[in-house]
Formats: C-alpha cells, sequence, structure tokens
C-alpha cells in the first residue's frame, strides 16, 4: 500500500491501481453524505480532481494520483456513501485506474512514512 | 488557538473529546467523538447538551423596571415588548435605518428588568449599539460571568425536570428562574433546533458541575456546533451573518411573524423603529424576494453560495443559497435561498453545483416538524 499527502491509499491489483482515502482521512471529514464518481473510461492526469465527496461539513476533491485511465468506479457509493466512513480502506475503494507506468508509485510514501506525516 | 475566548466548561469539551475549532472569537466544539450526523439525530431522539456560553446574555435594567427599558427598546426593534408579559420571552431583530438585520435575538421580561440573548459574533456590536441609542436611563450590562446551555430533545423535560423539578408546567417561550443546589438558574422553554427543550443560564463557577449533573441523566448527550447547525437548518431557522444581515430585511427573510400588530401601519405603536419606511412598505405590497426552503433532487448538498436559475442552462442567477448541507432527519440535502417572491412550494429551480445545474423543488419551511410544548 502507498499513500499519497492528499491522504489517499493506492494499492496495486493485478495491473490496476485501486484507490481510496485513508481512515484518517475519512475521521477528518466526518459524515460522508454524497460522493461523485468519475466516468469509467475517463482518461486523467496526475493532479485531475476526479471525486467529489460531501460530509456534513464540507466539500473535499481526491485528486488522480498518476497520469492513467478509469477502467472501474464503486457504484456502492453512490447508494451508500456512509462507506467512506464505516470501511475506508476496504469497500469504500473510489476508482480502479489503469497507469501507464506503475513504477510511478513509487513516489509515493509507504506506510509508516504516511504515519509519521499524519502524527 | 491562542487569542481565542474559552467558555466555562472548555474543560469538559477536552474531557468529553470534543474536536474545537474557532467560532465567533469561541474555541467551540464542532463534534464529538459521536460525529454529527449521530449527534443530529440523537437530539431528536433522546436530548442533546449544547454549550453556548459564546453567545452574549445582557440585561436591560430602568428605574421603570421591565416596561421602562421595553418602551425604550421598541425603538431598536420592529417587535411588541410592551406587550410581552413578565416571564415570557420573545425572537426579535435589530433593524438599520435602511431595514437591513443588524442581528437576531431573544428578549425576556424579567419583571424588573429585561434578559436579551445576542448572537456571538454581534455582540460587542450590539452592546454598543445599545449604549448609542437607548436612552440614559436604561442600563446596558453584560452577563459575562454566566455560561449559557441548551438541552433540546424530546427528553429534555424528563432530564431538567430530574434536576430541577417543576419545569414540567412550563410552555414554549416561558422564561422562569429556579433554584438548582443553591444556585439561581435562568430556564426559558426554548431553543435552536426545531424541538422542545430549554435554554439554561447559570453562573460560570457552577457551569461545569451543572453541565455534568445533565449529561449524567439518561438519554442526555453533548452535541457540537455542526449538528446544532443541521438541526437549525432542518427547523427553518435562520443564522445570522449567513441566512439574515444587514442587507436582508426581515419581510424578506420571512420572519414577517416577529412583527406584531402593534408595530404594523394601524398598530398601536406602528413603526417607530429603524428601517420602518421600508419595512412597513414591504409588509403592506410584500417582498421582491424571499428566503424560502429548497429540497435538491438526488444526493449533491447545494451549499452557502450555490447560485440558482430559473432553467437548466441559460440565463442570469435568481437566487444564492445561504444555508444549505445534509439533512439527518430528513434524509437528504436541504437549503434556504433567497428566491423571487412569486415563487410557490413545487416549483423546480436549477442550482449550480460545480458548473453542472442540478434541479431542486422550492419547499416550505420547516424541512423537519417542529415539536415545540405550546
Amino acid at each position: 500500500m502507498k499513500y499519497t499527502e492528499d491522504h489517499e491509499w493506492l494499492r496495486v491489483e493485478g495491473d490496476l491501481v485501486v484507490v481510496g482515502i485513508t481512515e484518517h482521512a475519512s475521521e477528518q471529514l466526518g459524515d460522508v453524505v454524497f460522493v461523485e464518481l468519475p466516468e469509467e473510461g475517463r482518461g486523467v492526469s496526475k493532479g485531475d480532481e476526479i471525486v467529489v465527496i460531501e460530509s456534513v461539513k464540507a466539500a473535499s476533491d481526491i485528486l488522480a494520483p498518476l497520469d492513467g485511465e478509469i477502467v472501474a468506479v464503486n457504484g456502492d457509493l453512490a447508494d451508500n456513501p456512509a462507506l467512506v466512513n464505516e470501511d475506508p480502506t476496504g469497500a469504500a475503494w473510489f476508482f480502479k485506474m489503469k497507469v501507464a507506468d506503475l513504477a510511478a508509485l513509487d513516489g509515493y510514501m509507504d506506510e509508516a512514512a504516511y504515519k509519521a506525516l499524519i502524527g | 488557538m491562542a487569542d481565542l475566548l474559552r467558555t466555562p466548561v472548555h474543560g469538559l469539551h477536552l474531557r468529553l473529546g470534543a474536536r474545537m475549532v474557532p467560532f465567533a472569537g469561541y474555541e467551540m466544539p464542532v463534534q464529538y467523538p459521536m460525529g454529527v450526523m449521530k449527534e443530529h439525530l440523537y437530539c431528536r431522539a433522546a436530548a442533546g447538551w449544547f454549550d453556548v456560553s459564546h453567545m452574549g446574555q445582557v440585561i436591560l435594567s430602568a428605574p421603570g423596571g421591565a416596561a421602562e427599558a421595553a418602551a425604550a427598546l421598541e425603538a431598536l426593534v420592529p417587535v411588541d415588548l410592551a406587550g410581552l408579559a413578565e416571564g415570557r420571552q420573545r425572537y426579535a431583530l435589530f433593524t438599520d435605518a435602511a431595514g437591513g438585520i443588524l442581528d437576531d435575538l431573544m428578549v425576556t421580561n424579567k419583571g424588573d428588568h429585561l434578559l436579551l440573548v445576542v448572537n456571538a459574533a454581534c455582540k460587542a456590536a450590539d452592546i454598543a449599539h445599545l449604549r448609542a441609542h437607548l436612552p440614559d436611563g436604561v442600563t446596558v450590562t453584560e452577563q459575562a460571568d454566566r455560561a449559557l446551555f441548551a438541552l433540546q430533545g424530546p427528553g429534555a423535560e424528563a432530564a431538567l425536570a430530574a434536576l430541577v423539578p417543576g419545569v414540567e408546567t412550563m410552555r414554549f417561550m416561558d422564561h422562569r428562574e429556579a433554584l438548582w443546589r443553591g444556585v439561581t438558574l435562568w430556564l426559558s422553554r426554548s431553543g435552536y433546533t426545531g424541538e422542545d427543550g430549554f435554554e439554561i443560564s447559570v453562573p460560570a463557577d457552577r457551569a461545569e458541575t451543572l453541565a455534568e449533573a445533565l449529561l449524567a441523566q439518561d438519554g442526555v448527550a453533548a452535541i457540537g456546533l455542526g449538528a446544532r447547525d443541521s438541526l437549525r437548518l432542518e427547523a427553518g431557522l435562520c443564522l445570522y451573518g449567513h441566512d439574515i444581515d444587514t442587507t436582508t430585511s426581515p419581510v424578506e427573510a420571512d420572519l414577517a411573524w416577529a412583527i406584531q400588530k402593534a408595530r404594523r401601519a394601524g398598530g398601536a405603536r406602528a413603526g417607530g423603529f429603524p428601517g420602518a419606511e421600508r419595512i412597513l412598505r414591504e409588509l403592506a405590497e410584500g417582498p421582491v424576494r424571499r428566503r424560502m426552503g429548497l429540497r435538491p433532487e438526488g444526493r449533491a448538498p447545494m451549499r452557502e453560495g450555490t447560485a440558482i436559475f430559473d432553467a437548466p442552462e441559460g440565463g442570469a442567477p435568481i437566487g444564492t443559497v445561504t444555508s444549505g448541507g445534509f439533512g439527518p432527519s430528513v434524509e437528504a440535502p436541504v437549503a434556504m435561498a433567497y428566491l423571487p417572491a412569486g415563487l410557490a412550494p413545487g416549483a423546480t429551480v436549477w442550482g449550480e453545483v460545480r458548473g453542472k445545474r442540478l434541479p431542486a423543488t422550492v419547499a416550505a419551511l420547516p424541512f423537519h416538524p417542529a415539536r415545540y410544548k405550546r
């Protein structure tokens, strides 16, 4: 598992990267009430705002962590946004993307570095 | 959070695990470990304890007692205060010369004086406004040494009655003093959630003991500002600085109910408050725009600042959302917006959220029925 400074987790699954938000991020957001997901098949560039999460408090974005293509989105989140609070690192994955270069993941933090970041 | 003020129960918030945020110059609990959604639902199902000690408690006294203070204060609010009986509380608004709203407040007739409760962010300006405009005979004293709590929800009566027997007989907007362990509490049957409940003023040095005694009752939990906001939004209640301010008149804000007959055209004391010309005209002719409820379709909230249109594309905005979010009891997004007065509940409008126009239905307020004990 790799982590971004924006509190996303990235998990390699075959030749795909699965993306969600960390437990820490989900706690900070508070109760999630709405998730807007990208379209499957959409090409994205690193840094694109591709998911909107609305909590009881505010809206926040999830950025594309890498260049690539969205190949699957988690439709369960549309019906049950609270999954993001209940199981952020499991059932509440947001999207799976095919990336040009899996080695680009190496630039992200490992678990120890992420834990140090959030203190 | 340097430079922020703390309420008398700051230490209790920390022990309860609150997440503290800056609010109106105070360090306040936005939520406790339960979280905003569960706190909201808990308050509607049982009882919520809220620390609202950041709000201003102000006494107006005069040699002629509450009657003299009320007569003087009527020059600053479009409200019938001469008709406010002893032991009763009433909602009021400070208006400005242009008919805008400087603050909203509660006024209680305590017999020999008036008690005002004003918003935290406005309290310094309100006190200056009172001192500048009330006659010399009226004394304005901030009660900075008292805390203020709200106890709200269907379980509030039983929880408070366990400490202060007899409060069951109070009706909505009644006020009384009561002794609790040798200390005088000021109790009002009122609140900001749409639920039955009480607001309780207590001397600061006994505030924590009282809070702990309330929280020790079955079915009472601490509720933060996050849920206070979603509760009041579902109840259709205005938040000063968002839904009302100096750019909105009481009639536009759909608060004409707060202007009693005595202060309207033909009344015993018609006009005589700042902005009377505009406010009386809007009462007679109707306002051009009015605060209304909105129920966005789908699950995406329409938050404060969302522009509202009368078509799915093109055209200029017809209004703006002033408060919006997710209503945990409604189980859907809810919002309030200023819209052309001719729109009626059921009309479809569109809110622009992240560049996309999403449909919403104009709705009557409140979104969640009030359960006051009248």
